[in-house]
């Protein structure tokens, strides 16, 4: 039970007299990675909005290491260790790969506004700590050589990795990733696969995954929810999923019954 | 962030030589009186301008919001550290010295007062609160008649300020504003810019930043409001309308958005440029216009865009050698 970051109890968001989100129950524990399925519309950004407080729910509550979310902001729930990616990437453009990452690492640069302008010692130590961090985090990801380049000019992938590169600067508890492999090909998607495994091994985090690419969650998702119309339809193990009624009517077409 | 080998003690020596000839060779300038009464008053005045462009670029510029009452917070500080100054308690030079602080504080309040409900709003929202309060201002002003003097003017404010004082003023707040904006403080105030949801994502307190970067914007502007004052010796609240905010952004726009250096270069042209076309009468302001409308259609960007002046890469061009240790 200690090991859950995130619970969702009846959780729910209507737009006006559309209910994007209802009754949406899940857990997620500390090392795992989960993934969150269903065709477009079905209210997995929706779901993500709703973590990351961008949106505040209808009905029911999100419960982040055990303690209600509700009077949290954007900014305070990744403070306290949720960080995100998203679907229509939101890089610092005018800014280079590296200060994307220094970004990500604002709250761990210790270095009041007074250091910071006498340019006392603690300037110097905390930058070019935070330099090293940045820096030893875009090589695992292969853009250590890229790091002068502006964001705003790097491949649709590229971008991709440095969006999930600069969340994980944040030091987080659980990693959000909306559509991650979007724009990729197929041996970009493969590299991404490893990579993602790779970061909850090294950083033993939870990660909560949103994507189309079936090969990709199949292949690393321990548990898999499959959303349609904003209600969950299936959840389970990834071979459940495959086999799964509803989840196959919901992807091949026959979803406008089941509403 | 450039990378350099230009060990930093160089980087420092340099930039304090270069500065105290400036300053040096300004002082003998206004000093002999070469160029006439005239023209000392309009190096002066490009003086406050700069600053006030500067301050007014780190809020349009850097934090991507188009305020429209940067006048209001100069009025504040022009008028606080004259009433100082007139009581004249304390000796000159510390009276000098005190008066800007507070001038600079005073604004700062202020912005911080407008600054929290205002930047609930974006864009031209924003634009149009911002315009109001520094209407409110003027016309409070205009009305406290038994402090301020209202319309009638603000008299006998001492003239304090001389070429160095605003040198030293223009220096003080390019610096600070420069080494906040290379901090993670000015990486924060950039990323919002950019892109406000993300900035929060990472963890960047946005309303903080926001206050923050309009307060020190209206620190400084009160500090030249009080530079202002002290080259005029007399104020009234028309010296704050709403054209005084207009021409302001417009050396900004001009000089190009996000880079001080092209406040600076545009607040000369600007300022000075009408004492320039002076001979041609009333074609001055056509002439005027047109300039900046010929700016702005061939490069909408202003004239530096965000280029920003780097002695380092200066040095470097000059073949000042990089040393290949050390990253
Ligand atoms: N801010 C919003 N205002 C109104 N409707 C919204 C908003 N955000 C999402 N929706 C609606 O909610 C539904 C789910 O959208 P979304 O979560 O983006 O789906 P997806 O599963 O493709 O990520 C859609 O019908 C969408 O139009
Ligand atoms: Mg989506």
């Amino acid at each position: 039970m200690s090991n859950i970051v995130i619970e969702c109890k009846n959780l729910g968001i209507d737009f006006g007299g559309l209910t994007a989100v209802d009754n949406f129950n899940k857990s997620i524990k500390s090392s795992q990675i989960s993934g969150l399925i269903g065709p477009n519309g079905a209210g997995k950004t929706t779901i993500f909005n709703l973590l990351t407080k961008v949106y505040k729910p209808t009905r029911g509550s999100i419960l982040f290491n055990g303690n209600d979310t509700k009077n949290m902001s954007i900014t305070s729930i990744n403070k306290a260790g949720v960080a995100r990616t998203f679907q229509n990437i939101r890089l610092f453009n005018k800014m280079t790969v590296l200060e994307n990452v220094l970004v990500g690492l604002h709250n761990r640069t210790n270095c009041n506004l007074v250091s910071s302008i006498l340019r006392l010692p603690t300037y110097f130590r905390s930058e070019k700590k935070a330099k090293e961090i940045a820096l030893n985090l875009l090589e695992i990801f292969d853009m250590k050589d890229i790091y002068k380049e502006n964001a705003g000019n790097l491949s649709y992938g590229t971008q991709r990795k440095l969006e999930i590169t600069r969340a994980l600067a944040t030091s987080p508890k659980i990693l959000l990733l909306d559509e991650p492999a979007a724009g990729m090909n197929p041996k970009e998607t493969e590299d991404l696969m490893e990579t993602i495994k790779k970061i909850q091994n090294d950083f033993k985090i939870a990660i909560l995954l949103i994507e189309h690419d079936m090969k990709l969650v199949m292949g690393i998702c321990s548990e898999i929810t499959v959303l349609n119309y904003g209600k969950i339809i299936a959840n389970g193990l990834p071979i459940e999923i495959q086999n799964n009624q509803k989840v196959i009517e919901a992807y091949l077409g026959k979803g406008e019954e089941i509403a | 962030m450039r990378e350099t080998n230009i060990p930093l003690y160089i980087r420092y020596i340099v930039t304090a030589i270069l500065l105290t000839s400036f300053l040096f060779i300004g002082f003998f300038i206004t000093n002999s009186n070469i160029l006439g009464r005239a023209h000392n008053t309009l190096i002066i005045q490009i003086g406050f301008y700069i600053i006030l462009s500067v301050s007014l670029n780190m809020v349009a510029g850097y934090l991507g919001q188009l305020p429209l009452g940067h006048a209001g917070f100069m009025a504040v500080g022009a008028y606080s550290a004259s009433l100082f100054w007139r009581l004249g308690i304390l000796p000159s030079f510390s009276n000098i010295i005190v008066g800007l602080i507070i001038s600079g504080i005073t604004a700062a309040i202020f912005g911080i007062i407008i600054g929290v409900p205002a930047l609930r709003l974006k864009g031209d929202y924003l634009s149009i609160i911002t315009l109001g309060f520094g209407e409110i201002i003027r016309v409070v002003i205009n009305n406290l008649d038994n402090i301020t003097y209202g319309a009638r003017g603000l008299l006998n404010i001492p003239r304090y300020s001389t070429f160095t004082l605003v040198y030293i003023c223009v220096i003080i707040t390019i610096m600070v504003i420069h080494l906040i904006m290379k901090s993670k403080h000015g990486r924060a105030i950039i990323a919002i810019r950019d892109n406000e949801i993300a900035a929060r994502s990472c963890g960047v307190n946005v309303i903080y930043y926001k206050v923050f970067t309009f307060a020190v914007s209206a620190f400084f502007a009160g500090i030249a409001g009080a530079l202002m004052a002290g080259n005029q010796g007399i104020l009234v609240p028309n010296n704050f309308d709403f054209m005084t905010s207009v021409n302001i952004l417009m050396i900004v726009v001009l000089g190009g958005m996000g880079s001080m250096f092209g406040s600076v270069i545009s607040s000369i042209v600007l300022i000075s440029l009408p004492v320039f076309l002076q001979p041609l009468n009333e074609y001055r302001m056509i002439i005027y216009s047109l300039l900046l409308i010929v700016v702005m259609i061939f490069k909408p960007t202003g004239l530096m865009g965000s280029y920003e002046f780097s002695l380092t890469y200066f040095l470097e061009k000059i073949g000042i050698k990089r040393r290949e240790e050390n990253v």
